[in-house]
């Protein structure tokens, strides 16, 4: 596996980045909140544009979870 | 009132190959008068290779099925003599709407490439194209061509040998055995050969129903394809409505999973399912309704010994993407040159595993396309109605969304990638006419490019010198002479030279591009077509 995706700390605002995205959910339907999440996979998808990186990511995405 | 589907357009006559002691043997017989065993046939005989059809019914396709048809199997068609009648009949359409909920999220237009003689789509019912081929057997059979169409001849058993095949075949009159060197079961998704033979065909069947009504109607909606996600007529589902010739409305309402399928065809259920689609006051007559699952499935290999499958017995696909007729055309293009080279003794027979090969690869990415479709038009768990839904919504907002839009991808011509026939690319030019590509079209003044292609071999020079034939092992290239000067519009040296000054290009008689090269090496040619041949 390449290792195009960044998986060392990037964010410009890290903190303040986590807020905005939990108050956006703020007082919404869990089905509300689902679309809102799902749109924004593809707005940054459609941003980062690169396959590879993409694949990364969900790999990465579905090999980080918490095994109960 | 008396519909095409109706009246019989084959009927049942009696034929000599039933009285005889031995079975008579026939180059070439094809199972099933569809689309693609009747334009199989018409390639074949057209070329001069004896074929009969027989078809256990006598006239056309029942009901509604294929309506759209693209641009290259019309390529074909003109190639087989009735792709004009088809435009003529046809109602053309370039635009296409998505609507999700109550708005209109999504536009496209299929463009038009200048200089293509035929357009991107038609619609036409596949009774009258069946009706156009029928007619056009017709015509040859007026001039002498050696094909025959045997209606209510119903294959009951299939013996293959190593150097033909048997057929039982039940009519009125009883039934009688036959022989062909060669057989092409194009006998629907259903296909008893493929049952006869044993062999298999898997894939993924989805489960969602369609309600799919042909209606009559003077409405003044735009010659569009207009798709509907969630509208407010058909809660949850999906809906379509596009025209066909003679004011027939295609509308295919998606009705979900468990259903009870007789109930929802009745008239007094389906008629108010339309009115909400189409307003109270529309009126309108139902001339055909059917109720349909769909499936993505094909045989794992489309040649068994001397028994070649093509059209939806080797494959099928969901209508979405308009993939099935539009691809068994190819199959029929892709069998008829290679099987009358095997027949004259121009070709061994391992050229029709090339047939196999270069179908599968085309299926495969049919398949591929139409399965995507259906899974966003029918999402299988709530996650991916999201992640779908999602999509629709900033659609509306922003171009970057409307590429994921997924209501069907039309039907292109497939590229023989990596196939066996194919030589190393040896020209620097467009990938668009890369070695396995389809030739696209080009005007030529009053002509175009494709018409002057015909069936056979050809060496296309642009610019470049060379022969004006050569032969090699039986099989003739004839050249085409072309300077990229013929075109001002530039289409031809667009498609085939890009910043190349000249070009050689050899073609095989389905008009797929077999090798390039920008001057005429003449074993680097000769190598080329003992390839195209299945001689190397
Ligand atoms: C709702 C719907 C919409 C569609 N829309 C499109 C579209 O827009 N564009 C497109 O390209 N495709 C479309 N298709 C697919 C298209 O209809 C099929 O791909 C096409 O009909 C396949 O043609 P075929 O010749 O392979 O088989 P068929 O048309 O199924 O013909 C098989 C023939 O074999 C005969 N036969 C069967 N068994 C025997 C036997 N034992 N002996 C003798 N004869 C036999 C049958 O009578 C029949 O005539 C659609 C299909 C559906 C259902």
């Amino acid at each position: 596996m390449s290792d195009k995706l960044i998986l060392s700390p990037n964010l410009d605002n890290a903190d303040g980045f986590f807020d905005a995205l939990a108050r956006a959910h703020d007082g919404l339907e869990k089905s509300t909140s689902d679309a809102l999440n799902a749109r924004l996979i593809f707005l940054l998808a459609n941003h980062i544009g690169d396959d590879e990186v993409l694949t990364e990511a969900l790999k990465a995405a579905q090999t980080s979870g918490h095994n109960r | 009132m008396s519909k095409i589907f109706d009246v019989p357009l084959y009927a049942y006559e009696h034929s000599p190959d039933q009285d005889e002691g031995m079975p008579a043997r026939h180059p070439v017989v094809i199972i099933g008068a569809g689309p693609v065993g009747l334009a199989t046939a018409i390639d074949l005989a057209q070329q001069g290779i004896k074929t009969v059809i027989l078809d256990d019914n006598d006239r056309v396709s029942f009901g509604s099925r294929a309506i759209c048809f693209a641009k290259r199997p019309l390529e074909i068609l003109d190639r087989l003599g009735c792709g004009e009648a088809m435009v003529k009949r046809g109602v053309q359409w370039d635009t296409g709407k998505v609507f999700f909920d109550t708005r209109q999220v999504y536009e496209f237009s299929l463009t038009e490439e200048e200089g293509h003689k035929n357009p991107a789509f038609i619609n036409l019912q596949q009774y009258t194209f069946e009706q156009v081929l029928v007619e056009r057997i017709r015509e040859m059979q007026a001039e002498g061509a050696p094909i025959e169409i045997r209606g209510r001849n119903k294959v009951e058993a299939i013996g293959q040998h190593d150097t033909h095949v048997t057929l039982e075949v039940e009519t009125p009159e009883g039934s009688y055995t036959i022989e062909a060197e060669w057989l092409v079961a194009c006998d629907g998704a259903n296909s008893p050969t493929r049952r006869m033979l044993g062999l298999d065909f898997d894939g993924q069947v989805f489960e969602d129903n369609f309600l799919i009504a042909d209606v009559v109607m003077k409405a003044d909606f735009p010659s569009e394809r207009w798709f509907w996600f969630d509208p407010p007529f058909n809660r949850g589902q999906s809906a379509l409505l596009h025209k066909q010739p003679d004011n027939v409305w295609r509308i295919d309402l998606q009705l979900g999973r468990d259903i009870d399928k007789e109930r929802e065809k009745r008239p007094e259920n389906v008629v108010p399912r339309l009115k909400a689609m189409l307003g109270d006051d529309a009126e309108f007559d139902l001339e055909w309704v059917s109720i349909y699952t769909f499936q993505c499935c094909r045989m794992e290999r489309f040649r068994h010994g001397r028994t070649l499958f093509a059209g939806d017995s080797a494959h099928q696909v969901s209508p979405f993407g308009a993939r099935g007729a539009n691809s068994g055309l190819q199959d029929a293009d892709n069998i008829a040159w290679k099987l009358k080279l095997v027949l004259e003794g121009n070709a061994p027979d391992t050229l029709m595993d090339s047939y196999n090969i270069e179908r599968v690869y085309g299926a495969e990415e049919n398949i591929l396309n139409s399965t995507r479709s259906t899974e966003f038009i029918t999402p299988k768990s709530e996650m991916s109605r999201i992640l779908r839904d999602a999509v629709l919504d900033l659609s509306a907002h922003h171009a970057f969304a409307q590429p994921l839009v997924n209501s069907g991808r039309l039907s292109v011509p497939c590229t023989y990638d990596g196939s066996m026939l194919n030589s190393a690319d040896a020209l620097a030019a467009p990938d668009l006419t890369r070695p396995g590509s389809p030739c696209p079209d080009a005007p030529l003044g009053d002509d175009h490019l494709l018409n002057k292609l015909g069936n056979s071999f050809v060496l296309l020079t642009i610019d470049a010198d060379a022969p004006d034939s050569f032969e090699e092992d039986g099989v003739t290239a004839t050249r085409l002479a072309l300077s990229a000067r013929d075109d001002p519009s530039l289409t031809l040296k667009r498609q085939y030279l890009g910043d190349a000054t000249s070009g050689i290009y050899l073609i095989r008689p389905d008009q797929h591009v077999a090798a390039r090269r920008e001057s005429f090496d003449e074993p680097h040619f000769r190598a080329a077509l003992r390839r195209a041949t299945g001689k190397e």
